[in-house]
């Protein structure tokens, strides 16, 4: 008796276990989006997807991506690989799709003309490798962006600054007034961008292209590259009494008016959304420091892992087109303050500093970032330079630029 | 069963019933520890990246190692914070031992608030300590508010003193232990070589020195080792004071090896690195273990 009831809980387990897929297919995605507005964005993404008839399962990992890759990486190549992925555009995830961990999504690809759709070209360049499609492109994130607070230099006397020069020019009378020129947080990824912000709107988008791009030394360590690393060191000095450590921190100060200006990404937009604050009346917004007019194309990809299950093969295909569809794009980047990557959508809510990215997208003025270019092994030991350098007023610019030549000789 | 009892037993078979326990914990020990650790030597002789892949390419990863700034900054940092840390926790530890060894009142008390830091993890201490020493709102608004107004104390924010702000919080952690370890050593000492002492008319400080401290000798080796294991992987601590900064004037070893290895993506340049720590603990112990375990026999 007691082994047929047995035996029957068995078999009704059993039977449940079969019966699971048939209903709406669960998928986990991994991603590092924990803020307020990322957070939001997100949620647009999951409700698109569960609008198929399909389940979003979120896996968010809170921390940056700094914390997040590494738990990624470690669940994929130790076998316990999730639906799909959250990357940086670029090389963080070449050797994942070299071992063969990543699935090839050429097939939706082509059917669905990734090729004509996705803006600009390169993007969907960096997702393929052998000629085969891996990752897709959700937006566009770049880092060329000078936030200026109008209220800072109204106390100062001076009219806000149009370009880079005039913000050096403008940074004793700011001081003056009790403010700081500009804010930057110490930690490394904030200086070396900082950095590579400098160098393609002073060197210019070649400079930086030979540099990052071709590896090239001599380059790196001639006279143009000279003359970024002399505006670094105006940079450091403008720099030197905010003590803050996040970039949100230091973007705060702008907003409040104690700091004149911060070298920061287009996320930093969101910051002062939520603030309450307009574009043009209480910040200006400076694309390219308002000397290089050339944006960069970093931002997220999303990978997926090769599966075995057939069902959640098929939701990952799924998964994969609702994301790049016209209607998640809008309401995904609107939300999240980036480019959407197709450049058929209509975005009339955006506000002036995402228009001004949007046109500069539109005229083509474009240059990859820095995680496309280079590895991460290379990337960090820049941050480590810049790092050291912002926090070392005894180090001059001339051995800063030697240290960095010598990085690019042996970069890959 | 007669058979085998006439033989005589074999040396391997004795006590056969704890060999067998003690299996798990052996293979634990060879493959976990042992293996694990020759893996990594040998991976920090290769090219490896993100995934570990055997293409040898000599002792290029510890050329680089020594040639990076970053790594020479975090030996450095690690050669001040392990020399202070065992003088001063062993000294203060042993100091307030011997003040709760007076037969206090209240000592029950004072040892668990001595004791209590230990309680908090690393990262705890280091958050707190962060705080307590942020000009801002920390020490030194309190004396300024209090009328000094030119008082500075910011050694987290000092890169040439950075390193005594994290020992700071290292000793606030770790004397606790120490204290109750030594206080332990001292409970131990027969109260009769304390009445001789007395009866030869030898000073206090001269019986601890140079009678009670030599008995104490397995206590402060136990201790020793305690310390110098957490010296060796400080890491917690850094990341929550000051995350390395500033600059990079607070790195240590252990952080350079996580972020390289994960954040990196360089498992090679990783694994040459803790292969260096490795071999700094190796020519710590082994003369010690040899004087130690040699001479008994």
């Amino acid at each position: 008796m007691r082994y047929k009831l047995m035996t029957a809980a068995l078999a009704a387990t059993a039977a449940l276990q079969f019966a699971g897929p048939a209903a709406a297919t669960d998928l986990e995605v991994t991603h590092w989006w924990t803020s307020g507005g990322e957070a939001a964005a997100v949620a647009e993404f999951a409700k698109a997807f569960d609008a198929t008839g399909n389940h979003w399962v979120d896996g968010a990992i809170a921390g940056s991506g700094d914390t997040a890759r590494p738990i990624m990486i470690s669940r994929i190549t130790g076998g316990d690989p999730m639906g799909a992925t959250q990357f940086n555009h670029g090389r963080q995830a070449e050797e994942l799709v070299k071992a063969g961990l990543m699935r090839d999504l050429t097939d939706l690809a082509t059917k669905e003309h990734w090729k004509d759709v996705i803006r600009p070209a390169s993007l969907l360049n960096e997702c393929t490798v052998d000629g085969k499609v891996y990752c897709i492109p959700v937006n566009i994130h770049s880092w060329q962006w000078l936030w200026l607070s109008n209220k800072a230099f109204a106390d100062a006397g001076v009219p806000v600054p149009k370009n880079w020069d005039e913000f050096v020019a403008a940074a004793p009378a700011l001081e003056k007034a009790g403010k700081i020129p500009l804010a930057v947080g110490p930690q490394a990824w904030q200086t070396s961008g900082a950095f590579q912000v400098l160098m393609v709107a002073i060197g210019g988008p070649d400079i930086y292209k030979k540099v990052y791009g071709d590896k090239d030394a001599k380059v790196a360590g001639g006279p143009e590259v000279a003359k970024v690393f002399k505006a670094a060191d105006d940079a450091r000095k403008m720099q030197a009494k905010s003590k803050v450590q996040d970039w949100n921190q230091a973007t705060n100060l702008v907003i409040t008016g104690q700091a004149g200006g911060q070298i920061m990404g287009d996320w930093a937009q969101g910051e002062f959304q939520v603030a309450g604050q307009t574009a043009g009346k209480d910040y200006t917004c400076l694309p390219g420091l308002g000397v290089n007019a050339v944006i960069q194309t970093g931002g997220d990809s999303f990978y997926f892992p090769l599966l075995k299950d057939a069902d959640k093969a098929k939701a990952q295909e799924v998964l994969a087109s609702t994301m790049l569809s016209p209607a998640t794009q809008v309401a995904f980047n609107l939300k999240k303050g980036s480019l959407p990557v197709r450049g058929d959508v209509d975005l009339n809510a955006a506000n002036d500093c995402m228009k001004k990215g949007l046109d500069i997208l539109a005229k083509g003025n474009t240059i990859p970032d820095t995680n496309q270019l280079m590895t991460e092994d290379s990337l960090t030991q820049v941050n480590d330079l810049f790092a050291e350098f912002f926090a070392t007023p005894t180090m001059t610019p001339e051995d800063a630029q030697k240290r960095f030549a010598d990085i690019v000789s042996k970069a890959d | 069963m007669n058979e085998q009892a006439s033989r005589r037993p074999s040396r391997l078979f004795r006590n056969l019933n704890a060999k067998i326990a003690s299996i798990p914990m052996i293979l634990n020990a060879l493959v976990i520890f042992l293996g694990g650790t020759i893996w990594t030597v040998v991976y920090s002789f290769t090219d490896s990246r993100l995934l570990p892949r055997l293409n040898f390419v000599g002792l290029d990863q510890y050329y680089r190692l020594w040639a990076t700034p970053r790594w020479l900054v975090a030996v450095e940092n690690l050669a001040i914070y392990g020399a202070c840390m065992l003088v001063f926790s062993l000294l203060i530890g042993f100091l307030l031992a011997a003040l709760l060894d007076q037969k206090i009142r209240f000592e029950d008390t004072f040892r668990t608030i001595f004791l209590y830091p230990f309680a908090l993890s690393f990262i705890v201490t280091g958050l707190v300590w962060q705080w307590i020493l942020n000009p801002n709102f920390g020490v030194q608004h309190v004396v300024r508010s209090l009328g000094w107004t030119d008082f500075a104390f910011d050694p987290l924010y000092d890169s040439t003193i950075v390193i005594y702000g994290i020992l700071i919080a290292a000793l606030w952690q770790g004397t606790g232990l120490v204290m109750c370890l030594m206080l332990a050593g001292l409970r131990g000492i027969d109260e009769d070589i304390w009445k001789a002492a007395r009866v030869d008319g030898i000073p206090t400080w001269k019986t601890y020195l140079f009678i009670i401290i030599p008995m104490m000798r397995p206590v402060l080796i136990t201790t020793l080792v305690i310390i110098a294991a957490s010296i060796v992987k400080v890491y917690d601590l850094v990341v929550a004071q000051t995350s390395g900064g500033p600059g990079i004037s607070s790195e240590v070893p252990a952080k350079y090896v996580y972020e390289y290895m994960f954040h990196a993506q360089n498992l090679g340049q990783g694994f040459a690195a803790s292969t260096m720590m490795l071999l700094s603990v190796i020519i710590v112990i082994v003369p010690w273990a040899y004087l130690e375990f040699g001479r008994r026999k």
